[in-house]
């Protein structure tokens, strides 16, 4: 396989921020890297940067083999993209807002009209293609802005923080859509704040913070980077909560932590681990509600490797006992 | 450039008509300026409202395509803003094509307040007193201008942080311009340091080329004439583009 976009070494500074320090990315073709890292850590400079609208202070970038400063025209031939914010024309309606960026990408009008549509049934937008797009909701923006960097259907697709501001049955939408972009074979570079989101789609991962890479590794391999595994205990009662914490305390890598007050967690080095605390639990007649055993959520590997407090992003999900 | 610049222009004008408030500025404000000038100024000023308003009309009509001109600023900051600008930057098209497809599209604004306040100015009594080729002229020599104008506003709305500041600094380069010119009142009724200005402000002249084309050259200031006029309007126009044009295209690519 070969990379459809190799960077190396982006600097960008804006007057006293330095926005990048040194940023290097790869992406193979036909795979998602998910670009991950809190506000301001420099995210959107390295899209932008990407899809020719700012230049590097320093380093280089090419996609699909050309140079982002020197052979613009033929990078922004190659790629989508979709901004942070919705960039459609609000007083346009969905179908001229579509129509108009593939007759600026000179498919005729009859054939920009018939992308139009097949993208805004794609989309499920067809009932609302006639109007302006400043009466859609958020998540219909979002799929029309989506739509629009699909249709002169581009090798590599820059999707910048696609969820930020939705909820959570739209994320799901839009992960769905990006999905079906991903089977196409299209290659897609995905900005988000949501650990959750990286994890649910990318095939790589790339951690920036103050505009450094402070990771890079697959989903899996990134867990594993911060090690071991974890088990969480949640009793009926919060009169054993103590007993609890005494046994995890005995199984554990660590001191125990209380998620939350009626919960004990800890990290433990094997499996086994779990074997005992469920026949010690089973032995002392302590009813739980909640017993699992799980790798470490990315929001635990975000927090260990910046030391900062994590972002909004939900909590794994744990499993029922 | 010039199909990008087309269809971007087409952009312009499909906003304009899906957002009718749009037009106000060329319907109703031209509409409330004659009324205002003519009726409470034109006893004080010329002695009665008829020959007043023969006066003042073309005046009128140059001060509206000039507003006209410079909302432009303020749509495109508007449109940076919102991320509009992005995606078209991010496409394979031509490099000015987003500044100069709203330009043309405002042509049809352009027509559409020519056009009101014309018409509305014979009905409150304005008479043409030439072949109807010249009132043509006179049209065409405004869009003109207001194309080469409106350049003063782009860059305005490039270098601008928000469209609030951009109608700010618009209203401050159009107030003198129009004022300080043959507007409103005869040049020689001025002051006298303010006459040099007046006779070099472009305005002046684009006035003084459309009152003669209106209305023939003795409704000129003395020892103009048309042709002399046409020729300083379309130097001016030269120069602002030649100086406007470059910068404007400069901002845009700086800033994004």
């Amino acid at each position: 396989m070969t990379n459809i976009i190799e960077a190396h070494g982006l600097t960008k500074r804006f007057g006293k921020t330095q926005a990048l320090a040194g940023v290097d990315f790869e992406v193979e073709q036909g795979s998602v890297l998910g670009v991950l890292g809190p506000n301001g850590a420099g995210k959107t400079t390295a899209v932008r940067i990407l899809a020719t609208l700012l230049r590097p202070d320093d380093g280089y970038a090419k996609v699909a083999g050309f140079d982002v400063v020197h052979q613009a025209k033929d990078v922004r031939r190659t790629i989508g993209l979709t901004g942070q914010y919705a960039s459609v024309d609000e007083e346009l309606s969905g179908i001229q807002n579509l129509v108009m960026i593939g007759q600026l990408l000179h498919l005729s009008t009859t054939q920009a009209r018939a992308r139009a549509v097949e993208l805004l049934a794609e989309f499920d937008l067809t009932d609302a293609a006639k109007r302006a797009t400043k009466t859609y909701s958020g998540g219909m923006r979002r799929r029309l802005d989506l739509a629009a960097s699909l249709i002169g259907r581009p090798q590599v697709v820059y999707l910048d923080e696609p969820t930020t501001g939705l909820d959570p049955a739209k994320r799901e939408d839009v992960w769905n859509m990006i999905r079906v972009l991903v089977k196409l074979g299209t290659t897609v570079l995905l900005t988000t704040q949501y650990l959750e989101e990286a994890d649910a789609l990318a095939n790589e991962i790339t951690v920036i913070d103050h505009g450094k890479v402070i990771a890079h590794d697959t989903p899996q391999g990134l867990k594993r980077q911060v090690g071991g595994q974890t088990i969480e205990v949640r009793p009926v009662s919060l009169a054993d909560i103590d007993r609890v914490t005494a046994l995890l305390t005995s199984v554990g890598t660590r001191v125990p932590e209380h998620p939350a007050p009626d919960m004990v967690s800890v990290p433990v080095d094997s499996g086994e681990a779990l074997t005992r605390v469920v026949a010690t639990l089973a032995a002392e007649k302590i009813a739980v509600t909640e017993l699992s055993l799980r790798l470490p959520s990315l929001d635990e590997v975000f927090y260990s490797l910046t030391g900062k407090a994590k972002t909004e992003a939900e909590v794994e999900e744990e499993v029922a006992a | 450039m010039i199909r990008d610049s087309l269809i971007l222009a087409k952009r312009t004008v499909t906003k304009m008509f899906r957002s009718p408030e749009q037009f106000i500025d060329v319907t109703l404000q031209p509409i409330l300026m004659t009324t205002i000038f003519v009726f409470i100024f034109g006893g004080a000023v010329a002695g009665g409202t008829s020959q007043y308003i023969q006066f003042v009309l073309p005046g009128i009509i140059v001060q509206t395509v000039m507003f006209t001109s410079l909302t432009i600023g303020v749509n495109l900051n508007t449109d940076i803003q919102k991320g509009v600008f992005d995606r078209f930057r991010s496409l394979p098209i031509s490099r000015s094509a987003p500044l100069v497809g709203p330009v043309l599209g405002d042509i049809v604004r352009h027509t559409i307040a020519i056009g009101v306040t014309l018409i509305y100015g014979v009905l409150l009594g304005f008479r043409t007193d030439t072949p109807w080729f010249h009132v043509l002229g006179a049209a065409l020599l405004m869009i003109v201008f207001a194309l080469s104008l409106c350049w003063v506003s782009v860059l305005i709305g490039m270098l601008a942080r928000t469209s609030g500041a951009v109608q700010g600094l618009s209203f401050l380069i159009v107030f003198p311009l129009t004022f300080a010119s043959s507007t409103f009142v005869p040049a020689s009724t001025l002051p006298v340091w303010m006459q040099g200005f007046v006779s070099v402000n472009p305005v002046t002249h684009v006035i003084g080329a459309i009152r003669g084309l209106l209305s023939g050259e003795s409704a000129m200031a003395a020892g103009t004439t048309v042709g002399g006029e046409v020729l300083w309007v379309l130097a001016s126009c030269v120069v602002l583009v030649g100086i406007f044009f470059p910068l404007a295209t400069w901002a845009y690519r700086r800033k994004i």
